[in-house]
């Protein structure tokens, strides 16, 4: 609880200060480090021969960010198949197969981290740097950068918002100085603190091959559940390889980046990726720091600080009462004593942590871990599963915002019918066209999330999972949900390295990153281009107490009512039949 | 509405429950056709046995009920809706014209073969065969199978007020009129269309929450679909009528059966109220409106000076400056001289007109009137300069106060009448405009809503203030000529504001069109009438507040049902999908909060809950949730409480109840 309230309090305390650094580098108003960083982005513009100044419509944004991610992806995908011929593999590791590299490759270009292989097992350090830093530090950005041109649309566009020159189309901003000012000036820096107070924890960071070791005790070495995974029997095992590498900096930015994808395989349980308790609180805490830095950031970018701060203040509700139910469901709910749920935790950071860190990681669609999700209580799973529905409980990076804005409008759209007027969101009219794109995202979610799980449930040859019963239904639904909410977080135990697994996850992925960030933005620049209504005592304050516990009840309605009974026959039934065995 | 004619409208709304069942009928609305779609279904389960007979024929019987009380709701406005239809039918029936050709000579035709152009004559007695325009002569007219109004109203050539409609009569001398509408167009046929509902257009926030409501209906429909597949991996088998049940329940049949008896409710509700829209966009409009434009004379004020107050000059008595005002008044027929004798009648003044007395009226060379009396007294009023001057020729004194007097009068707007007897000067009429009674509140009302009033006016900016603080409107325009109007209204469109215009002369015409919403008179020109796209048939400017507010209610009726709608599917997963998996999974028995029977007592409940709630809500469908004006955060906040948090609660007793009146019909 003492770490809970002190998690919230310093993250308020470093975010709101980032959040009006982050809103003045986007903004491009001049700035006192203008010199400092000029030097890096002037030739990185002439590289990518981008004109700074020359803004874009919706159209050209959302094309530039659609390309830039298509170019990534090719690479990225053909660096993983060839790795074993490319240098930076001291160890060897084989190509991986094109099914498990496209599923990588789509996981980590949509910021989403899900790993169907294991980390140091599978990847050279040049698959690790390229494949899996680069894509972890570029796609946040990406993110960010669409969510900023989403803003800049609601409010009228740039021209109206920063006083750049009027258009003829309504200009969402310049996707490469976007992109560029806020990696420079803004993430890359934040990582290069975060990995430097990792390497003090004692988080290693070298381009070595790992050393060699004898274990201490070879026949208890089954019992540690951090390295069960390399372990296949206990008879061959008189030493064990260490693997090493340049873990801090990319752990830095999984935990900033809301990537979640861990340098090994079980994540932040392993002791070289979080050694202490310290260096847990500060993952922890990076897991927050951007995305609730970006909510600072609403209030200063669009010059609108009470929307800032319904938009924050609506979240910090949901985050607490979300985490809240997490810790309860971990230390007090009628299933937490059983002891059976502590395999898969680590008893050294115990159950309180694991549920601050679990609630955490799916608000925010990071998705590292720091247990086995699969061995929280049952109602914990139901928590996570529904913070990354809703995902927009802080959300992503970029993400977060966007899911928001699509609740914002349907709320809008629904109170304002019931304020008697015809619904607007800051002073534009939400009507039919706008209404239409709004839908197809309403209906997206459930059906791309149902038609997989039923399908995979349905065919017992790929459903792959170790739990039968109900559990296996949260395994199956979990797995899409974090594909689809791009948390990447597994409920583990699922054998999911097979074709069937690769090939759908990679769609859902992408299903669950593309739209979600592209159709607000289009929806943003249709409202732009409507006119603005002053705001009167007749029209709809969204900025009110009354507003938010609107928009909460119609996030959470909305997503109960989607789900409930793949819930109830999920971890709802879990519980139940576990509670049930409990009490016998 | 009579009641003998709402119990017809019932019997023949019921009929068309039933005729609406037809395919091409029931596809226009999406989530109503797949309740029939499922009603099919379960019919066919039955049939089949794929379910236990009896709870799958009772299943498949409130289905199809559902489907019948959604069409009933329709239908039922519809009814209302044709009944007026009706009456304005028989008005239009069997006219006669009598054409005038060039040379004035007269022919009779049928009213249907009279073109815009031509003239009629109409005279005391005979129905007025078609729209169109008095060019000359006047007469006073019924307009009561239109307006259903039975004062009669004035009509005039010449006039803002010459307009006449086709289908009323003429009470009273004789007109010759020049017919501006096709046949077919007229006004009577347009509202007659309109009415009954036949060129009825979706609204565009009707069409957009047709949309969202579509899409729920379709997740639902994956919802429900998915389920059986999720549910046999834990090797539950899922029943088929079960899963219709849970799907119907799940989408929004509340506001999907009532969302086209709220549209056709509107056009009606405005309807009653004497307005005649010309499209259901422009009601809906209404609601949205920003800015009110509307003219001084005759909307605000009554239109003529009436005398106010009597300001006697020093050494004068009181009584003898009424006596002298009412005198030199009693013989004048203009407006201001009968409101003078009015308010010196209110004064208590009880003198006659004395034997002998000769009236002098206003002319343009003295621009004064009067009265001379038998005993020699000259009693004149008139404006301060030819008072003055007459006085001073019969070498008069002019005292200093009296131009003090007059400043103060003209100050407060009003218009300084100066009253003398001989050579000696009495004191002031004042003679202002007044303000129509009531006008305040309803401005009040406005600003409540949220709506900003502007007064038009020819008066000089002292008056104009004057008048518009004493009514109470929040700005206006002095001396205005007929393009401030337009420049007004382009300047607040320009800034975002949706503008509402009232006017009834030829020169508010293209205000009226430019206005998002131009409400124009019925007594107004053919103009004014044809430029707004709603007429007022009361001719009462300060209607458009009731349109305001059947705008406002419609789209909150329609808010209010759909929040409703989703609110109650919570309670209904708590009914039915225990039931459904209770037989496959025991400890599902937990989330049986209600202690509904058994399952299959559940589900009907849940099933019959969600057909009554219909007929239950058409009366709110029909008469519109009820407004107050109150800020937009104040209105959120009840009707959320009311329609959200009651949505959810509600059903929860609701369906307890009839669980426990089900179970005990069938077990017994």
């Amino acid at each position: 609880m003492i770490e809970y309230l002190l998690f919230l309090a310093l993250l308020v305390a470093l975010a709101w200060p980032l959040g009006r650094y982050l809103a003045a580098v986007m903004r491009g108003a001049p700035m006192r480090s203008d010199a400092l960083f000029q030097w890096i982005e002037r030739p990185l513009y002439a590289l990518l021969g981008a004109r700074p100044e020359a803004g874009m419509s919706w159209r050209g944004y959302a094309g530039a960010f659609l390309l830039s991610n298509l170019v990534l992806a090719v690479v990225v995908w053909i660096i993983f198949m060839t790795q074993a011929w490319l240098p930076l593999n001291p160890d060897g590791i084989p190509n991986m197969s094109w099914d498990l590299a496209l599923h990588t490759m789509v996981s980590f270009l949509t910021n989403t981290n899900q790993q169907h292989y294991s980390g140091q097992a599978q990847l050279s350090y040049l698959s690790q740097m390229t494949g899996i830093v680069g894509l972890q530090v570029v796609t946040p950005i990406v993110a960010l950068a669409v969510a900023c041109a989403t803003l800049r649309g609601l409010f009228g566009g740039r021209a109206r918002l920063e006083g750049a020159p009027l258009s003829a189309s309504i200009d969402v901003g310049n996707y490469w100085v976007d992109v560029i000012r806020a990696a420079v000036r803004f993430v890359l820096p934040l990582c290069l603190v975060w990995s430097s107070l990792l390497v003090w924890q004692g988080v290693p960071a070298t381009l070595a091959s790992g050393p060699e070791t004898v274990p201490l005790e070879t026949l208890n070495l089954s019992a540690n559940p951090s390295a069960a995974n390399e372990i296949t029997t206990t008879e061959t095992l008189a030493t064990q390889k260490i693997p090493l590498g340049p873990v801090a900096p990319m752990v830095a930015i999984k935990q900033l980046g809301s990537n979640g994808g861990g340098w090994y395989g079980p994540n932040s349980t392993v002791p070289l990726e979080n050694p202490t308790p310290f260096s847990n609180f500060l993952e922890v805490l990076g897991i927050a720091l951007i995305p609730v830095s970006i909510i600072f950031m609403i209030g200063p970018f669009t010059g609108r600080q009470r929307f800032g701060v319904m938009v924050f203040g609506t979240m910090l509700t949901l985050s607490v009462i979300s985490t809240s139910l997490a810790m309860w469901s971990e230390s007090w709910s009628g299933t937490s004593a059983d002891l059976a749920l502590m395999e898969g935790k680590e008893v050294r950071l115990g159950a309180e942590a694991s549920a601050l860190w679990g609630a955490t990681t799916t608000q925010i669609n990071n998705g590292s871990v720091n247990m086995m999700m699969d061995s929280s209580a049952p109602l914990t799973g139901l928590v996570a599963i529904t913070n990354m529905l809703i995902n927009a409980i802080w959300g992503g990076i970029g993400c977060g915002i966007q899911q928001f804005i699509v609740y914002l409008l349907l709320a809008v759209f629904l109170a304002g019918l019931m304020t008697g007027r015809t619904p607007e969101l800051f002073g534009r009219k939400i009507e039919a066209p706008e209404v239409r794109l709004l839908a197809i995202l309403v209906l997206w979610q459930p059906l791309v999330l149902l038609f997989f799980t039923a399908v995979t449930l349905a065919v017992p040859g790929i459903t792959g999972n170790s739990n039968p019963s109900f559990h296996g239904i949260s395994q199956v639904f979990y797995e899409y949900v974090s594909a689809f909410a791009n948390n990447g977080s597994g409920f583990e135990g699922l054998g999911d390295a097979t074709l069937w697994w690769n090939v759908s996850c990679a769609f859902v992925l992408a299903a669950g990153r593309f739209p979600a960030l592209v159709i607000p933005l289009a929806i943003a620049a249709m409202l732009a281009a409507k006119r603005q209504a002053p705001e009167g005592s007749g029209t709809l304050q969204i900025e009110t107490p009354t507003f938010a516990l609107v928009l909460m009840g119609i996030v959470l309605i909305l997503t109960l009512l989607q789900f409930m009974p793949v819930l109830v026959l999920g971890p709802i039934a879990d519980h139940l039949s576990l509670t049930s065995i409990l009490a016998q | 509405m009579s009641d003998i004619r709402s119990g017809h409208d019932v019997k023949a709304a019921l009929v068309d429950s039933f005729v609406k069942l037809a395919p091409q009928h029931a596809i226009k609305n999406p989530v109503m056709a797949l309740v029939w779609a499922g009603t099919l279904v379960t019919a066919l389960a039955s049939l089949l046995g794929w379910s236990s007979p009896g709870f799958g024929w009772a299943v498949t019987l409130i289905l199809f009920v559902t489907v019948l009380f959604a069409n009933f709701a329709e239908a039922i406005a519809e009814a209302r809706g044709r009944g007026q239809a009706a009456s304005l039918r028989r008005a239009r029936k069997d006219l006669v014209a009598r054409r005038l050709d060039k040379a004035g000579k007269e022919t009779s035709l049928p009213a249907a073969e009279l073109r815009p152009g031509d003239l009629v004559v109409v005279e005391e007695g005979q129905l007025v065969p078609a729209d169109g325009e008095i060019i000359e002569g006047m007469a006073t007219i019924n307009e009561a199978a239109v307006t259903g109004e039975s004062a009669p109203v004035l009509r005039e050539a010449g006039t803002d007020r010459s307009g006449v409609i086709g289908g009323t009569k003429v009470l009273s001398d004789r007109i010759v009129v020049r017919v501006t509408a096709e046949p077919g167009s007229s006004f009577l046929d347009r509202m007659i269309a309109l009415v009954e509902g036949s060129n009825r257009q979706k609204t565009p926030n009707e069409v957009a929450l047709g949309i969202l409501l579509a899409i729920m209906t379709l997740t639902f429909l994956i919802v429900v679909v998915s389920l059986p597949f999720i549910a046999g991996f834990v090797g539950v088998k899922t029943d088929l009528v079960l899963l219709v049940a849970l799907l119907v329940c799940l989408i929004p049949t509340t506001i999907g059966g009532l969302l086209p008896a709220i549209g056709i409710a509107g056009m009606n509700r405005a309807l009653k109220a004497n307005v005649l829209a010309k499209s259901g966009k422009a009601v809906e409009v209404a609601g949205d409106v920003d800015v009110l434009l509307l003219d001084k004379t005759g909307t605000i004020t009554h239109g003529d000076r009436q005398a106010t107050a009597f300001h006697t000059l020093a050494g004068v008595d009181a009584a003898q400056l009424r006596q002298a005002a009412l005198l030199a008044s009693l013989a004048d027929p203009t407006p201001e001289g009968k409101s003078i004798v009015k308010l010196a009648r209110e004064r208590n003044e009880k003198i006659t007109e004395p034997e002998g007395s000769h009236f002098v009226a206003f002319s343009a060379q003295s621009r004064m009137s009067g009265v001379d009396l038998a005993d020699g007294r000259t009693i004149r009023k008139g404006a301060m300069d030819s008072i003055v001057h007459h006085a001073q020729r019969l070498g008069g004194h002019i005292p200093q106060e009296l131009e003090v007097r007059v400043a103060e009068v003209a100050r407060k707007g009003a218009t300084p009448l100066v009253v003398s007897e001989g050579r000696h000067i009495l004191g002031v009429i004042e003679l202002s405009d007044v303000i129509k009674h009531g006008i305040k509140e309803r401005f009040a009302r406005l600003r409540a809503m949220g709506i900003k009033t502007v007064m038009i006016t020819g008066d000089n900016p002292l008056t104009a203030a004057n008048i518009a603080a004493e009514a109470g409107v929040d700005d206006y325009i002095a001396e205005a000529r007929p393009e401030d109007k337009l420049a007004r209204i382009r300047s607040e469109q320009q800034e975002g504001r949706l503008v509402a215009m009232v006017g009834d002369g030829t020169n508010d015409a293209p205000a009226l069109a430019q206005a998002d919403i131009g409400l124009a008179m019925n007594s107004g020109t053919q103009a004014a009438r044809e430029a707004g796209n709603m007429v007022d048939l009361d001719s009462d400017p300060t209607k458009l507040l009731q349109v305001v507010e059947i705008g406002k209610q419609q789209l909150i009726t329609r808010g209010a049902l759909t929040t409703f709608s989703l609110a109650n599917d919570v309670s209904k997963y708590f009914a039915i999908l225990p039931a459904l998996f209770a037989a496959a999974i025991p400890q599902m028995a937990v989330l049986n909060v209600m202690q509904l029977a058994s399952p299959e007592s559940a589900v009907l409940s849940a099933l019959i809950f969600n057909a009554i709630i219909i007929p239950l809500l058409v009366p709110l469908a029909l008469r519109g949730v009820r407004f107050k004006p109150a800020s937009a955060t104040e209105l959120l906040r009840n009707n959320m409480l009311i329609y959200g948090a009651g949505g959810i609660v509600l059903p929860f007793i609701a369906i307890k109840i009839i669980d426990v009146l089900v179970s005990s019909l069938f077990i017994v």
